[in-house]
């Protein structure tokens, strides 16, 4: 038999006994619906946490220090690659070669010292950090009150929370309420602060004496191994407060107050590290203690990383520490899909009941169908067609289902998170390939649960389905 | 067909049983519905098959229609020997080389006539376009042209026999076997199937193998009628001029 009539056939005979017919059908879709809720509720929520992760800023980030440092990020690094003497310097140079790199977005250096800021008169220690403009996406800002930097060196600082607080005399006591960010902003806003900061200059030549510390240029092209430091003053407006912690990454050396970066590269703000290199031969031209490195896309992260080692510096990433992560994701997936199949499982036994029940019934009318001449072949494929067009309804209407349980449990979470005062977030996502895979993946299970009643149809004896009444 | 042609077809050979068995097993006993059946129909002849019921007559139809194999012994239709034939090619058999009628009609009642009618085609695979119009050329020639949008239960006995008989000739087969085809009719209907039976073995030329426990029946239209008992032929009777005719003469 033609495979088209076969199907004809085969929609006609399900619709003689619709009821059961969709019943079994129904089990189908919602088999395959738990199937598409569950895989879609982990890919959502896989992307919800890539997505939190890569706006963070981190995944597409390697850091990148000199082996002069002697410290390195894992004892690998310590044995590989040329001795700390012998490595290259992590200066300007180096910054500029990385930034070529293929995949690199940027190379800026990790600028932060540790100064007084003065705020109505009252002097305050904290650790400051230069913030490249890019930072602006950052989602380290959200909820931040004000506005990010005006230009790349505008004499403008962003303060965290806590300093914020700090500089009203606040306290941030554990335990005690958190304090509201837009409450903090307001008296601070458009405020001044003064920065105290030692700047590092070359040595005096004979006729370059009078250099205004605020409009340092940035090539100060000292071939000297000396320099001089200078004590300095710097007025600052705030501009924004900002709610969450942008430096977290740096743990006990987060800065709370930050400054547009080429402002402090302009600044030449004296570095700690500048204190090793003045006892070397490189002391002449500054350099970094570290320098982060923006790659296009996570993916590309370990290469860059590769290219840079090759350079001679220490790097790391967080990617290396988030193996772990995915690792836990794919095992949740697979959680799920084993969860999700179950249903379908229990959907198939249906199958295999709704058809052996149609065998049984329609044992005379196979019979007949064999007695003027049907193959077995014909039997069997008219038993499969009925199963993969079941398979084929419950998996479209089962995606349907699934999509709009999928839907439900997103709504049901975001107005929870708004009650919380979270951000709404998409924890819920259902790709093409998880569309087509489910319905795919019903037929086939579909197919299956009806190879066993299908053969059996075909094996009928027609002499005894004939007598059969 | 004039009577020496007929005398000429009939000189071949269509159908040959050679000590035809077949045995079932109930439980401990054995049942012999067929045993040791040796016979010869030639091509065009209108044979029925006499006998009580239990007498072996429908075992032995569905033997010849290909429908059950012999415990032992050979059925040759044609030259070829259907115990030799795979089951794809015994399937091919019932669609193409017999049509079977049955005393309970066994047409699909979820399908209206016309449908019935055209399942032979889409099981020889025949183009729908072709199909529709030699499904309602064989309901014509059958006389149920105006009822084809009809299920099997929306209708009476005789036109349901009708309808199977279309179904059964929709691929133009040699052999017509009919089980019992008036046994679920009344007299005046039975008569107009058997009319339309006779009238297939004359003027197409079909060979006709008809099981019944009527003997009037068999005497007014077979021209042979074989014997059984328990499983075995007891009585091979030429039946020259049909009963038919016959009464016909007697009457004029």
């Amino acid at each position: 038999m033609k495979t088209f009539d076969m199907a004809e056939l085969a929609v006609r005979n399900l619709r003689e006994s619709i009821l059961r017919n969709s019943l079994t059908t129904v089990g189908i879709s919602v088999g395959v619906a738990s199937l598409v809720a569950m895989l879609s509720l982990g890919i959502g929520l896989q992307q919800l946490a890539g997505r939190r992760l890569q706006k963070s800023g981190l995944f597409d980030t390697v850091v990148v220090t000199s082996r002069r440092d002697l410290r390195s990020f894992n004892r690998d690094q310590e044995e590989t690659g040329p001795a700390p003497a012998e490595s290259p310097v992590l200066n300007e140079d180096a910054r500029q070669k990385i930034a070529q790199l293929p995949s690199v977005l940027e190379a800026y250096p990790d600028i932060r010292f540790i100064t007084e800021i003065r705020y109505e008169d009252k002097q305050h220690l904290t650790m400051v950090a230069g913030l490249p403009f890019s930072a602006k996406s950052n989602d380290s800002f959200d909820g931040m009150q004000g506005s990010f930097f005006s230009s790349e060196n505008a004499p403008e600082v962003i303060l965290q929370k806590s300093f914020a607080a700090q500089l009203l005399g606040k306290s941030m006591g554990s335990g005690s309420e958190e304090l509201n960010v837009a409450d903090l902003a307001k008296p601070l806003l458009g405020k001044q602060v003064t920065m105290r900061y030692a700047e590092r200059t070359a040595t005096p030549v004979a006729d370059a004496s009078s250099e205004n510390p605020q409009t340092i240029g940035a090539s100060s092209d000292s071939s000297g191994t000396a320099y001089s430091v200078v004590s300095h003053e710097q007025t600052l407006k705030i501009v924004g407060v900002c709610d969450l912690d942008p430096d977290s990454m740096r743990g006990q050396a987060r800065a709370r107050i930050f400054l547009p970066l080429k402002l402090a590269q302009d600044l030449h703000v004296m570095q700690p590290s500048d204190l090793r290199d003045s006892t070397n031969m490189a002391g002449g031209a500054s350099t970094y203690t570290t320098v982060e490195v923006h790659v296009k896309s996570p993916a590309q992260a370990q290469n860059v990383e590769d290219a840079i080692k090759k350079m001679g510096f220490n790097t790391f990433s967080i990617v290396d520490a988030t193996r772990g992560v995915r690792q836990f994701f794919k095992v949740l997936d697979l959680f799920l899909l084993i969860f999700g199949s179950l249903a379908l499982a229990v959907a198939s036994i249906g199958i295999v009941n709704t058809l052996i029940m149609a065998v049984l019934e329609r044992r005379r009318e196979i019979g007949i169908m064999k007695a003027i001449g049907a193959s077995d072949s014909d039997v069997k494929g008219l038993f499969f067609a009925e199963a993969g067009v079941m398979g084929i309804f419950g998996g479209v209407v089962g995606v349907a289902l699934g999509w709009t349980i999928g839907r439900i449990i997103n709504l049901g979470t975001n107005v929870y998170l708004k009650r919380q005062h979270f951000p709404p977030e998409q924890i819920w996502f259902v790709p093409w390939w998880l569309v087509l895979g489910a319905i795919a993946f019903s037929i086939i299970v579909s197919l299956l649960s009806g190879l066993y009643p299908a053969s059996r149809a075909a094996r009928l004896d027609p002499v005894q389905a004939l007598r059969y009444e | 067909m004039s009577p020496s042609e007929r005398a000429s077809a009939s000189n071949s050979i269509a159908i040959e049983t050679a000590n035809l068995c077949r045995h079932y097993s109930m439980g401990e006993a054995l049942i012999r519905a067929v045993d040791g059946i040796s016979l010869q129909i030639a091509s065009g002849e209108f044979v029925a098959l006499l006998g009580t019921s239990g007498s072996g007559k429908s075992s032995l139809l569905n033997l010849i229609a290909g429908l059950d194999r012999p415990t032992s012994g050979s059925v040759r239709v044609q030259q070829s020997d259907l115990a030799a034939l795979s089951r794809e090619e015994l399937a091919k058999y019932r669609l193409r080389t017999v049509g079977m009628v049955f005393q309970s009609f066994n047409l699909i009642p979820s399908m209206n006539l016309i449908e019935n009618v055209e399942l032979p085609l889409r099981f020889a695979e025949v183009d729908r376009g072709q199909r529709e119009g030699l499904a309602r050329q064989a309901l014509d020639r059958v006389g149920l042209s105006a009822r084809w949008r009809h299920r099997p239960a929306e209708l009476s006995g005789g036109e349901q026999q009708r309808a199977s008989l279309a179904r059964a000739l929709i691929n133009q087969p040699q052999f017509l076997l009919a089980d019992e085809p008036t046994g679920n009719l009344d007299s005046r209907t039975g008569s107009e199937i058997m009319n339309l039976i006779q009238g297939f073995n004359e003027s197409l030329g079909m060979t006709i193998i008809m099981v019944t426990h009527e003997r009037t029946l068999a005497e007014r239209y077979a021209r042979r009628m074989i014997f059984l008992a328990d499983g075995k032929l007891v009585g091979d009777v030429s039946n020259a001029v049909p009963a038919g005719e016959k009464m016909q003469r007697g009457q004029a």
